[in-house]
């Protein structure tokens, strides 16, 4: 931990986050950004960067992840878990709201059809995703073997979670270590 | 199966899942969780499923909130908390962890091996999700189709996806689907 960073209280952290959290429909990343760097500065943009890159190899959700590690370093284990607390609570009961009147009105003919078109435009937007992933991943300059190699694990991955329905986890405990071992073995530059 | 029994299943297996969510955040657990939990158990339908997760989307907060909302459609308040602490928990004592022993910024040609590693299985984990959710053996072609553009939008644009997800709702109600 930092030792020139200010200790901040976890009620303040718990309120930051929950700001940020409401204000995050379709994903909470962005804003994450524009408050803790853009406004309450808290720490500065390649600091968040920093942050976010960890954040996204560790397993689980990351902007909890994010939020464990931005809370700690501002106010240790328990700023850490007002962090987390912040982005889930009041969502969480949001959510839940949105669950009982899926479970009463769910029959409704019109909102089943709404639904289908959610459904549909949900799938595009994690497509989307993989693929912005994938092309930044292709973008970098590596040797062709290198992307070529990428490729082949893009798709593997797909095909042994997405075709074949695998469990995530024998995938993983195939992909990851034959992976690690292929990129270990490449030299750098 | 009784209620509680009912409940640790769902939550050893979520807690299980969660740490193997590597790289891409929880949404690539989604077609895991729908085999174990719609394929495998018949807790609640694929329809229910989905619809979990285009609810989630349209709400504000973190997208892992639609393993709450399935947890909730299986058992009620204790099937959300349960499912929502299980997915979120063993993560973060990890992640508190490697924090408090500073093992987070390892620089080492394991550790880098191990990111570029991920890199490429995210990439696959996220169409494979995609492919899920869209289900393609079983869907419209006006149903696909709304899938595809609205991955092109997301793809070529910075819009806010809530907006392509009202519009979802509005072609859905008109009836194309």
């Amino acid at each position: 931990m930092a030792p020139d960073v200010p200790r901040r209280p976890p009620l303040e952290i718990f309120r930051v986050f929950t700001v940020i959290s409401l204000m995050g429909f379709g994903g909470v990343l962005p804003f994450a950004y524009h408050r803790l760097v853009d406004r309450y500065r808290w720490l500065t943009a390649a600091e968040f960067g920093q942050a976010l890159g960890v954040c996204q190899i560790l397993p689980g959700p990351t902007i909890c992840n994010l939020g464990i590690v931005l809370g700690y370093e501002n106010g240790g284990a328990r700023g850490a878990a007002a962090a987390v607390l912040g982005l889930i609570t009041v969502p969480f009961l949001i959510v839940l709201g949105l669950g009982v009147a899926y479970q009463r009105f769910g029959d409704v003919a019109f909102v089943q059809n709404a639904l289908k078109g959610m459904i549909a435009v949900a799938a595009g937007l994690i497509l989307a995703t993989g693929l912005k992933i994938g092309a930044h991943m292709l973008k970098d300059r590596q040797p062709t073997a290198v992307q070529l190699t990428r490729l082949a694990f893009v798709v593997l991955a797909f095909l042994g979670l997405g075709v074949l329905r695998w469990p995530l986890i024998a995938v993983v405990c195939i992909l990851a270590p034959a992976g690690t071992l292929v990129f270990r073995a490449w030299p750098r530059p | 199966m009784t209620e509680l029994a009912l409940l640790a299943d769902l939550g050893i297996h979520l807690a299980l899942l969660s740490l193997t969510a590597i790289g891409g955040g929880v949404v690539m657990l989604a077609p895991e969780i729908e085999r174990f939990i719609v394929a495998s158990h018949g807790w609640i339908t694929h329809d229910q499923f989905a619809a979990s997760y285009a609810i989630a989307q349209a709400a504000p907060g973190p997208n892992l909130l639609f393993i709450s909302l399935v947890g909730w459609l299986i058992a009620g308040f204790a099937g959300a908390v349960t499912a929502t602490t299980a997915v979120l928990l063993p993560p973060a004592l990890l992640t508190l962890g490697l924090m408090r022993w500073g093992w987070l910024n390892s620089q080492g040609p394991w550790a880098r091996a191990i990111r570029e590693a991920f890199l490429p299985l995210a990439t696959g984990f996220l169409i494979a999700t995609a492919w899920t959710f869209a289900n393609p053996m079983s869907s419209s072609v006006a149903h696909l189709a709304l899938t595809i553009g609205a991955a092109v939008v997301a793809y070529r644009s910075k819009l806010n996806p809530v907006y392509l997800i009202a519009l979802g709702a509005a072609v859905g109600l008109s009836g194309v689907l």
